[in-house]
């Protein structure tokens, strides 16, 4: 278990993330494999596109229906008329309004929280010598392996006592640190930074601070950015631990209140869709706009599993 | 996080610095040797100060909790006090062995685990294999198969709870083409597993594809081209370069598959709105994660909930160690 995630390959340093588009010519060379894919590959691979894309697709088009069309077979396939409706009653229903807000407040400042500190750890694992260094890297490591089951109940009890329930303090605080950013982090700066830029800095008498803010932060851009979306979108979707602590209508995350919208007996299916599409539109918008950037971060992350 | 402009720059350099007058050589030294003394400290310490919130905070909100769910597990405690806690012992562990729901929930997960698990990875890989090929606005294909995990599990369960509706739902209706019947998805023992591990299957198969394509570009090209000239069809350079190279990320991915499977919570709670944490009107789908939640929030036994997240751990790490001896002997015959 533990082999294959503390023994990186030495040879497998992340390449860094930005720049996509000058580097889009050789890497797609690299990408490319011995061979030209054959129809079969295209097929294949637009099947799966559409298996992929299909249910959010078809989200949308049964929150613009009703129930009566929704009985019915064959199913929709494409849009009717009541979409903004529905989503203008969802959001009010599931307090989504506030929803949003809170959810934004949430995902932003863990997520914010965690490349800050990730960048930090990382650069001192990657780069500082000291003391415990390999050691405690190994327990950043082990720290993943902890289910979050195993920490619910104590958190819980904190809250009840803390009095925090319905806020959002609450999911907040236990999200502020990722071992998941400071390995991702290590690894890039790793790589990224070469040791004479510190050294450099070093002899003009910077402190370790300073050469954080003046040297690693500016090279670490590109991977903070990519953490960064990955937190945001992590956070964004956490359900367990919000669902726990906030009620859907005392001070709900998204994710909360997305889910109180399928109980009761008759349930207004275009409804549920509403505020399913609703909820997860904002990270399908982050998708779409830095979507080439994620997809390089996730492989960066990857190699070194 | 300190911030360290206390520990100013020393002048090695010096240059832009005003010449000083002989005279303050004296003290000049004197902060000289000050500011080396800083110079040192900060060296020596901020690298721990640098990893030090992280370590606070998982002391805090990871490592406590994890051993406090320990102490819980041994006492009596009720969701609506829990600061009340009674000692028991261990008799919140030795009443899962004759706990028929604990075991159905284990099974339940496992078979979850299981035919979620391996569909998923297996096409993963063939996916990152065509992903792999040269391909027209490879890019494209990458991003859209991220959008299911882009999709958040409510939204993904509840259009999948529509989507397998018995009477109206798309999924019937597509079978019902082929003359198949209507198939409770909800209420069948073995159709509502198959229905939640195709949730979980939708929502991480491009992202494993994505880690398993990214492992394939770091395989050198040689070793494809030395295949090829020893007459290697494309199937036995994918079985004797590709898989091989990739047996890291492979068990990888088995692992994080493993956990995630383990935890499965908010996919079966919300496949059946009305039933909620009980996993089904037979308990058909409720996972270890539901069976815990139910225990601890429904009938408010926290402390059993306590003793569920603790055998869960262990057996999670039992399912480790047998996976870390699997990849030794597998790396050792190879």
């Amino acid at each position: 278990m533990t082999t294959t995630i503390t023994k990186p390959p030495a040879d497998a340093a992340p390449e860094p993330p930005d720049s996509g588009r000058r580097r889009r010519g050789p890497k797609a060379a690299r990408a490319g494999g011995q061979h030209h894919a054959g129809p079969l590959a295209y097929v294949l691979l637009i099947a799966f596109t559409v298996v992929s894309i299909f249910p959010l697709f078809w989200t949308a088009v049964a929150a613009s229906r009703d129930n009566a069309r929704l009985a019915e077979t064959p199913p929709p396939f494409w849009f009717g008329a009541n979409l903004f409706d529905k989503i203008e009653v969802a959001w009010k229903d599931a307090n989504l309004g506030e929803a949003f807000l809170n959810t934004t407040i949430v995902a932003g400042v863990s997520s914010l929280t965690i490349v800050f500190l990730s960048t930090v750890a990382g650069f001192a694992f990657a780069k500082l010598k000291f003391k415990g260094r390999g050691a405690l890297m190994l327990i950043v490591i082990g720290t993943m392996m902890v289910p979050p089951q195993l920490q619910v109940i104590p958190l819980y009890m904190m809250v009840a006592k803390l009095d925090w329930t319905d806020q959002l303090q609450a999911v907040i605080l236990p999200s502020l640190v990722s071992a998941f950013g400071v390995f991702f982090m290590r690894q890039y700066l790793l790589q990224a930074l070469p040791d004479e830029i510190i050294e450099a800095a070093r002899v003009d008498g910077a402190s370790s601070w300073r050469v954080v803010w003046h040297v690693v932060f500016p090279a670490a851009r590109p991977a903070m950015a990519v953490l960064g979306m990955l937190m945001f979108v992590q956070t964004w979707n956490d359900f367990l631990w919000p669902f726990l602590v906030l009620t859907q209508l005392g001070n709900p995350t998204v994710q909360v209140a997305v889910a109180g919208l399928g109980r009761g007996y008759t349930p207004d299916q275009a409804l549920i869709m509403a505020g399913a599409l609703l909820s997860t539109l904002p990270l399908l918008l982050v998708f779409a706009i830095f979507g080439k950037q994620i997809v390089g971060g996730i492989m960066q992350g990857a190699v070194k599993g | 996080m300190p911030t360290r402009h206390d520990a100013a720059a020393p002048p090695v350099k010096g240059g832009a610095a005003p010449a000083r007058p002989p005279a303050e050589s004296a003290t000049e030294e004197r902060r000289r040797a000050r500011l080396s003394r800083r110079w040192q400290r900060d060296v020596r310490w901020s690298p721990y100060a640098f990893v030090s919130p992280f370590f606070l905070l998982f002391v805090a909100f990871g490592l406590f909790p994890l051993l406090y769910t320990g102490w819980a597990s041994l006492h009596a405690v009720e969701l609506t006090a829990p600061t009340d806690m009674d000692w028991v012992g261990l008799r919140n562990f030795t009443r899962i062995f004759d706990d028929e729901f604990f075991w159905n929930a284990a099974k339940n997960t496992l078979i979850i685990g299981i035919i979620s698990t391996v569909p998923q990875l297996l096409m993963a890989l063939g996916i990152a294999h065509i992903l792999n090929y040269k391909l027209r606005a490879s890019t494209f294909y990458r991003v859209i198969m991220l959008a299911p995990y882009a999709t958040s599990i409510a939204a993904a369960t509840l259009v999948f709870v529509l989507l397998f509706g018995r009477d109206y739902g798309m999924i019937n209706w597509f079978l019902g083409l082929f003359g198949i019947d209507q198939i409770d998805w909800q209420n069948g023992t073995w159709y509502s597993k198959i229905a939640v591990s195709t949730i979980v299957i939708w929502r991480w198969t491009g992202y494993n594809a994505l880690i398993y394509l990214a492992a394939m570009q770091a395989i050198p090209q040689d070793l494809y081209e030395s295949a090829a000239l020893d007459g290697a069809s494309r199937w036995r350079q994918f079985l004797h370069v590709t898989l091989p190279s990739l047996r890291p990320t492979i068990l990888f991915t088995c692992v994080v598959s493993t956990i995630g499977a383990s935890q499965l919570f908010a996919e079966p709670l919300l496949f059946d709105a009305n039933k909620g944490a009980s996993g089904g009107s037979q308990h058909q789908f409720q996972t270890l994660g539901l069976y815990l939640y139910e225990q601890g929030w429904v009938n408010q036994h926290l402390g059993r909930a306590s003793a569920i997240a603790w055998t869960m751990f262990l057996i999670l790490i039992v399912v480790g160690i047998i996976n870390y001896v699997i990849s030794r002997r597998l790396r050792a015959s190879s």
